[in-house]
């Protein structure tokens, strides 16, 4: 029988324990926790409910409150508390939270336990720090009770109390063996915590706890879970959002051997069958017939962008204020020259690699259920599934899987792909894993919007950007994606608009404004959200500002970023790494700045361009950033080299086009993702300096399209204003 | 009519109707979750497996052509200890959200098996068949060259 006593601290849930007895981890458990963020580990730890707890022999668990798609939060989490608590990583074992935002939440994203935006180690930096420094606190102050010394006295080695004046050393295990924990925890100042130079584990790599898993096809995502008694599901969804069933002939679909059940659902039909290909067979057997009233009906891509850019340039139409300093209009009419442009950036999938898909046992009587699944947000996804049960949230049980790729798909607030298993599996009382195949993941996308960018910029006579002034019109985002966000965040639609804003350019008057689109699409945040169109157009606009006006486009951003020293300091080190200043006759070089969230990144790409055929080709790309310290600084090159690469198929091939609302492309293929013969050279610098880290997951895809726009310029004239640079745009823009 | 062949050395019998693609009877009905699921036309590989030796997409192979065929899986590359791909692949931190890499060690495998000292050039052409949407692929050009030194 384990005893365990555990300690609770204050409201933003730093809670830890003490396991006294009966929970030996065993290196199998450790695997096992890597492998399967669903799995619990072996013994008392099945009874965690805290940040952390330590066992008599050692072991350290530590709880992650983030999801592990892939950009290494499940380690770098647990190891920053691990860092404070100076515990020795080698006995530390990591172990899933409990889907609760009061303990959980991320702080970063207002409470929620939410991984996207690259803000997990941004959010949970300062608790994770506190957290690990209180446990370190108790196990001292517990050894200096037993030894009957003054605290001051001690110190610590990883998972030890060192008392260097008699030589004596207690192992956090013996401590935790015969700890008292006070009633309060202790009081932690922020100049308590450990400066980077003393930093043991933090900003040295270690292995991705996950990794081994991932090599001999070990790891477990939600696709992969086998349960008794399980059936598939497959879902016909309408051709747009809000389209339901008129009418549903499934008599072809019911001769197939294997289709146990055909059930009529609010937004579509669903399948459930024996096997995965009985239930997509039936699936694509299915006629039906659909209702029209849904608004999306009749969307064009391909006539969408004038009707948005019409929006966009029309100055009397108020925009949707984003960010504003000084008063842009004014100082646009008493600027000495004036300059506009538009950009255009097309809808784009997320093509992560594991279609959506999610298992569901719901129990007989339908008032529990216990769910496995790869979510961005373990609680949205419990609350989606209780509210579509109509049960208590606790009558959820979560499984959170390792996630085939995130990219902001998985973290909406319906998370509909979860509930299609819920309600598949309440119609036939059995387990059942519905699949959505991959044609299914790309025709019931959640799309990056369509964006058209009106920009405008005045400049004194001393060749200043005095006023600058930014129109977004594209369809909204945040108000599909997640409702409560958006009315809890005063209507701001922030997954489309963010980095519209320029807080770190020395530009004095500036208005960013939103022309919110309705058409009825579906929209979602996507790797860079905002930033990612928003920085085109604004980083593209700059090029061109230079070039028409004559100044050197690496000093206009140096100008402006005068006030803005690790902003100069990446821009100076892709200029040395690249060298910039030597001519590459036959390519171009191109360059850009941004800030994404306080990290600092600049880049250079050398492109050349086919004039027969328009296609473009990258050679080299260099980047240097700044995003802080790196907690794992391997981590943030893979994560570098993982966003530039997925910029690059957004700047180049990936566009998701509609006709009447649906959508065109089917497969992996016609959408265009990059592959290994489409990556240039990477070159890249990372600059860490000691200041709070500010998210490292996807801040360079939104700087890929502008360098690469400003490369090929360089290469040929061309102007290339509309993602993705597909060769005939290229050809049109050559002229 | 049932199908036989062997899976990772072991012989298997498959009663699935014989249009079932052979990812299917794989990772449901004989439970090597290994080889995943990414776009069942050919156009991702991470449904790779080894037919004779051969890399095969297995979400395009009806499960009734391997009739007596040796089929290999991830989880039969290597049984027991990793090879020099695998020990590769995490000396250079390849994975990332790791769905597709299963499908990438298979390529690589049938590359290395056929071409032991791939030019760089070999191995872009190669592995090109393999999507990774998280852009491992420098990861895993540097992973395959050094397997292929190290051996």
């Amino acid at each position: 029988m384990t005893t365990r006593r555990e300690f609770m601290v204050g409201v933003s849930g730093l809670t830890f324990g003490i396991l006294l007895e009966g929970c030996a981890a065993t290196p199998e458990a450790r695997e096992r926790s890597g492998a399967s963020l669903a799995q619990t580990p072996a013994g008392g730890a099945r009874a965690v409910n805290a940040w952390a707890s330590l066992s008599p022999d050692g072991t350290i668990w530590i709880v992650n409150p983030a999801v592990e798609m892939g950009q290494g939060s499940q380690t770098a989490i647990p190891l920053i508390i691990a860092e404070e608590m100076d515990a020795d990583w080698s006995r530390v074992v990591i172990v899933p939270a409990a889907p609760d935002d009061k303990v959980y939440g991320n702080p970063g994203f207002r409470g929620l336990m939410y991984t996207a935006g690259s803000a997990t180690v941004t959010g949970y930096w300062d608790v994770a720090r506190t957290f690990g420094a209180q446990v370190r606190r108790v196990m001292m102050e517990n050894a200096a009770r037993l030894w009957n010394v003054p605290l001051a006295e001690l110190s610590t080695e990883p998972s030890t109390v060192v008392h260097a004046k008699s030589g004596r050393r207690l192992g956090y295990g013996e401590i935790a063996a015969v700890a008292q924990l006070p009633a309060v925890a202790p009081a932690i100042k922020p100049e308590e915590l450990k400066q980077p130079g003393q930093y043991r584990l933090i900003g040295k790599d270690v292995m991705r706890v996950e990794l081994p898993s991932k090599v001999d096809g070990r790891a477990q995502y939600s696709i992969d879970v086998q349960l008794p008694g399980m059936l598939y599901g497959a879902v016909l969804r309408g051709p747009v959002e809000g389209s339901a069933p008129l009418a549903i002939d499934d008599s072809r679909s019911r001769a197939i051997p294997g289709v146990v059940s055909i059930v009529r659902m609010p937004f579509g039909v669903g399948v459930i069958a024996e096997t995965p290909w009985a239930a997509f067979g039936a699936k694509d057997a299915l006629g039906v017939t659909w209702d029209r009233r849904a608004r999306a009906f009749g969307h064009d891509s391909a006539r969408a962008p004038a009707l948005y850019s019409a929006a966009a340039r029309d100055l009397t139409r108020p925009g949707k204020p984003w960010d504003s300093a000084g008063d842009a209009p004014a100082a646009m009419q008493k600027a000495a020259k004036t300059y506009e442009s538009e950009y255009i950036c097309d809808y784009t999938y997320h093509a992560q690699m594991e279609p959506l898909n999610s298992v569901a046992s719901v129990s007989a009587a339908g008032d529990a259920c216990e769910i496995w699944c790869g979510t961005q947000s373990q609680t949205m996804a419990v609350a989606a599934v209780a509210k579509a049960l109509g049960i208590a949230p606790e009558k959820v049980k979560l499984n959170l899987m390792l996630l085939g790729g995130g990219f902001g798909r998985r973290g909406h607030r319906d998370e509909e792909f979860v509930v299609d298993s819920v309600l598949l599996s309440k119609e036939v009382k059995r387990p059942v894993k519905v699949l959505w195949t991959r044609e299914d993941d790309v025709k019931n996308g959640r799309f990056r919007p369509l964006s058209v960018h009106y920009l405008r910029a005045g400049l004194d006579g001393a060749g200043r950007i005095v006023a600058w002034q930014h129109r977004v019109a594209c369809d909204e985002i945040t108000a599909f994606q997640d409702p409560v966000r958006y009315k809890g965040g005063g209507e701001r639609d922030f997954l489309a608009m963010a980095g519209s804003e320029l807080r770190t350019y020395d530009i004095p008057n500036r208005l960013s404004e939103q022309l919110p689109q309705q058409t009825g699409i579906r929209t979602s945040s996507l790797r860079g959200i905002g930033f990612g169109p928003n920085k085109f157009a604004t980083e593209a606009f700059l090029d061109e500002i230079a070039v028409r006006h004559g100044l050197d486009r690496v000093d206009l951003r140096l100008q402006l970023l005068k006030d803005t020293p690790r902003g100069q300091a990446v821009v100076r080190e892709v200029v040395a790494m690249s060298e910039y200043r030597r001519a590459r006759p036959g390519r171009g070089l191109g360059f850009s700045f941004i800030d994404y969230s306080g990290t600092m990144l600049a880049a250079v790409a050398e492109a050349s361009v086919d004039r027969k055929s328009g296609k473009i080709t990258v050679h080299d790309f260099w980047l240097a950033l700044d995003p802080g310290i790196a907690v794992q600084p391997d981590n943030v090159l893979a994560q570098t080299e993982s966003s530039i690469i997925y910029g690059l198929g957004l700047s180049l091939t990936e566009r998701i086009s509609f006709k009447d609302g649906a959508v065109q492309e089917r497969n992996l293929r016609d959408y265009g993702v990059p592959r290994l013969e489409d990556i240039p050279e990477l070159h890249l610098k990372l600059l860490s300096t000691p200041n709070r880290p500010t998210g490292a997951g996807q801040m360079a895809t939104p700087i890929v399209a502008p360098v690469i726009a400003s490369a090929v310029y360089a290469a040929s004239g061309a102007r290339v204003r509309h993602t993705p640079f597909l060769p005939e745009r290229v050809l049109t823009a050559l002229g | 009519m049932a199908v036989t062949f062997t899976v990772n050395g072991r012989p298997v019998t498959s009663a699935a109707p014989e249009g079932t693609p052979l990812l299917w009877v794989l990772r449901e009905e004989l439970k090597l979750t290994g080889t995943k699921y990414g776009c069942g036309a050919g156009q991702c590989g991470a449904c790779m497996v080894h037919i004779e030796g051969g890399r095969t997409f297995s979400c395009l192979t009806p499960v009734s052509s391997v009739q007596g065929k040796s089929v290999t899986t991830i989880e039969g590359l290597s049984p027991g200890r990793l090879n020099a791909l695998q020990r590769a692949w995490l000396a250079e931190s390849v994975p990332q959200c790791g769905y597709c890499q299963s499908g990438q060690l298979m390529s690589a495998a049938a590359l290395l098996a056929a071409n032991p000292r791939p030019t760089r050039a070999q191995i872009r052409d190669h592995m090109s068949t393999n999507v990774c949407r998280c852009g491992t692929y420098p990861r895993i050009m540097r992973a395959i060259e050094r397997a292929a030194r190290e051996g």
